[in-house]
């Protein structure tokens, strides 16, 4: 038997080449799909809107409604503001779960995994998709906050490397929840798996309330969990060690920030992949 | 001749909380630049057997090859030669058509010059021209199918797999969409085709292969399976089973082929179905019989399937590829759709 000898179609290159030429289409491919999930948010921009609702309800909830009630030694609005900007970046992180999920349930992947694209330039695109959302969405915060009366103490640079680790931060978690959003059966229960580890992340922290008022045997979670160091290192940026009041120099969060990002990313980064190769 | 697509032995079992054989020792050959159809009910293993072939998915035994390649050492090769359209494999709802191809486009790894050009002349080829810059959440079923043929396209393949392309849509886009494929075996393209409408099958393959449980159970042309199968089938209801009896047998004596009763419903193929209908009718007025309902239809898949296996599709389907369950509810919905888009077909006619 033979076999049907082809006329190449117009390709300008085939799959099998070296190293280099495998990293310049991965990066080809994730700037592709990142641009599509992009152009999604943007073709809902109902989501887009409500989705930053949230976070700002929140602000006008703790800075007029709780806030009074909480003493942190310093201006509350203050002392709350990085706790926003974490805490929003967490809850965020869930649509790479919920976009990932409704990928795979819709067939867009199964249309991927038919093409001659990078394998990892799915998680890629949509973990930097959403990293490049979160841009926005703490800018938007920003604004919000200072029309609030926060009022950052420390400069633009130490503002900056704030938002730096903020986005790094959030980075990671994204590639956690990509790992929920490829286990999930559906997007509806990739949303439902997420919250469950969301909240004692967000609200066992520091990111409200000063961990002190807590039960002791509540305080070392509380204290030295990922979102809560995250806080504790931004807040020692955003407005002063001494304001921020940890008992520890900005340094000694920014490092265990740092540190815990890179466990994640270690982490997770493999796991992810491993449920996208194995996920049928 | 020229061999496409080969496929020897192919075996896949899915072991989740019920353990299914999804292929169970699949072997057909597709010759180049043809059609070839795989006909099956739900949950039969063609779109199981699809995904093996656009290296989806992993046999657990067997071989399969696209053009001398085979599907898991040359997984790479294999996926830059073919395109995939159908049920799964999905089009992004919140792009337009256009960025829809130059997706595609992109991740095939083609020029950027090549890419606008050719998304434009698919849209142009496909009617699609005008809603080229529209969010795909505003185009109809029928053109959402053509869209999804249309990305599988766009790199020029050699070879293109549809999973049932027409499943769930009404008769005309069904209509339309027949025709575009078509076009493309003028081309030379070799095409896979999956379907559970003899119909669909009859009017594209040029070859077909029924498969059931896993198997291959018979192939041949469209026209030799019907001509095993008779061209139109009778149906009679009657007012009471026992009139379905006797009816039963005034039917079989039509023959060549016998009839089947269930109920108060009977049912027989026969060749020239408006003379076997005028015959019916005239020996069961003989006989005082008066039906309630008289219908002549196509032969279906299911008719297929009772004369080649003696059971009814509806049998088969124990595990649905083994699929996750908002496919099979989605598959389930589908069906109900086409059963309602028979109906009006069915009945009417011979009042």
């Amino acid at each position: 038997m033979t076999t049907a000898t082809i006329d190449a179609p117009a390709q300008p290159s085939t799959p099998s080449g070296g190293l280099g030429s495998r990293l310049h289409w991965l990066a080809s491919d994730t700037v592709t799909l990142t641009r599509r999930n992009l152009l999604a948010v943007t073709r809902i921009p109902e989501a887009l809107f409500f989705s930053t609702v949230q976070p700002i309800m929140f602000v006008l909830l703790f800075r007029y409604v709780f806030g009074g009630a909480i003493n942190t030694g310093t201006d509350y609005v203050n002392y709350l503001m990085p706790g926003i900007f974490v805490q929003t970046v967490a809850f965020g992180a869930v649509s790479t779960s919920i976009g990932l999920a409704e990928d795979l349930q819709k067939g867009l992947i199964e249309r991927f995994r038919a093409l001659p694209m990078s394998r990892g330039a799915v998680l890629l695109g949509r973990t930097t998709a959403d990293l490049i959302r979160n841009i926005f969405t703490i800018i938007i915060m920003t604004v919000v906050g200072i029309l609030v009366g926060f009022r950052p103490t420390t400069g633009v640079l130490a503002y900056l490397a704030a938002v730096g680790l903020i986005l790094l931060f959030a980075y990671a978690l994204s590639w956690g929840f990509a790992v929920i959003g490829l286990t999930a059966p559906n997007s509806e229960t990739a949303q439902v798996m997420s919250f469950p580890l969301l909240f004692p992340l967000t609200f066992v922290s520091s990111a409200f309330v000063p961990v002190a008022s807590m039960p002791s045997w509540l305080q070392g979670f509380a204290t030295y969990q990922p979102v809560s160091v995250t806080v504790s290192a931004c807040r020692s940026l955003m407005i002063g060690a001494q304001a921020a009041n940890t008992g520890h120099p900005t340094s000694y969060w920014v490092v265990q920030t740092l540190a815990w990002t890179a466990v994640l990313l270690i982490a997770l980064i493999p796991l992810a992949i491993h449920r996208y190769r194995t996920r049928t | 001749m020229t061999i496409a697509i080969e496929v020897a032995d192919l075996q896949k079992t899915f072991s989740g909380k019920r353990t299914v054989r999804a292929l169970d020792g699949v072997s057909f050959a597709v010759e180049s630049g043809t059609v070839f159809g795989l006909l099956g009910p739900n949950g039969s293993g063609k779109t199981t057997a699809v995904r093996v072939l656009t290296t989806i998915l992993q046999a657990d035994g067997g071989r399969a090859s696209v053009l001398g390649h085979d599907v898991r050492k040359e997984a790479a090769l294999v996926r830059s030669l073919i395109g995939l359209a159908g049920q799964y494999a999905a089009v992004d709802e919140n792009l337009t058509g256009r960025e829809n191809l130059r997706m595609v486009g992109n991740l095939n790894h083609l020029e950027r010059s090549f890419v606008a050009a050719r998304a434009q002349e698919l849209l142009d080829q496909f009617n699609l021209a005008d809603a080229a810059d529209r969010p795909l959440k505003t185009y109809s079923g029928g053109m959402r199918r053509r869209l999804d043929l249309a990305a599988a396209l766009v790199a020029r393949p050699t070879v293109l797999f549809l999973d049932e392309p027409t499943t769930g849509l009404d008769p005309q886009s069904r209509n339309d969409l027949w025709e575009v494929i078509e076009g493309l075996v003028g081309d030379g393209t070799t095409v896979l085709l999956t379907t559970q409408y003899l119909e669909e099958a009859d009017r594209l393959a040029s070859t077909l292969a029924v498969i059931d449980k896993g198997r291959v159970i018979a192939e041949g042309t469209p026209t030799s399976m019907k001509a095993s199968l008779g061209a139109t089938v009778l149906e009679v209801g009657l007012h009471s089973i026992d009139d379905a009896r006797r009816t039963g047998a005034i039917l079989d004596a039509l023959g060549p082929h016998q009839a089947l009763v269930s109920g108060t419903l009977v049912e027989v193929t026969v060749d020239d179905g408006p003379r076997a209908a005028m015959a019916g009718l005239r020996n069961l007025d003989a006989e005082s019989i008066t039906p309630a309902t008289f219908n002549l239809r196509e032969p279906s898949l299911d008719d297929v399937f009772l004369s080649l296996t003696g059971h009814r599709t509806e049998d088969t389907t124990p595990g649905n590829d083994a699929e996750d369950g908002a496919k099979r509810s989605r598959r389930r919905r589908k069906r109900i759709e086409e059963v309602e888009d028979a109906l009006p077909i069915a009945t009417g006619e011979l009042a």
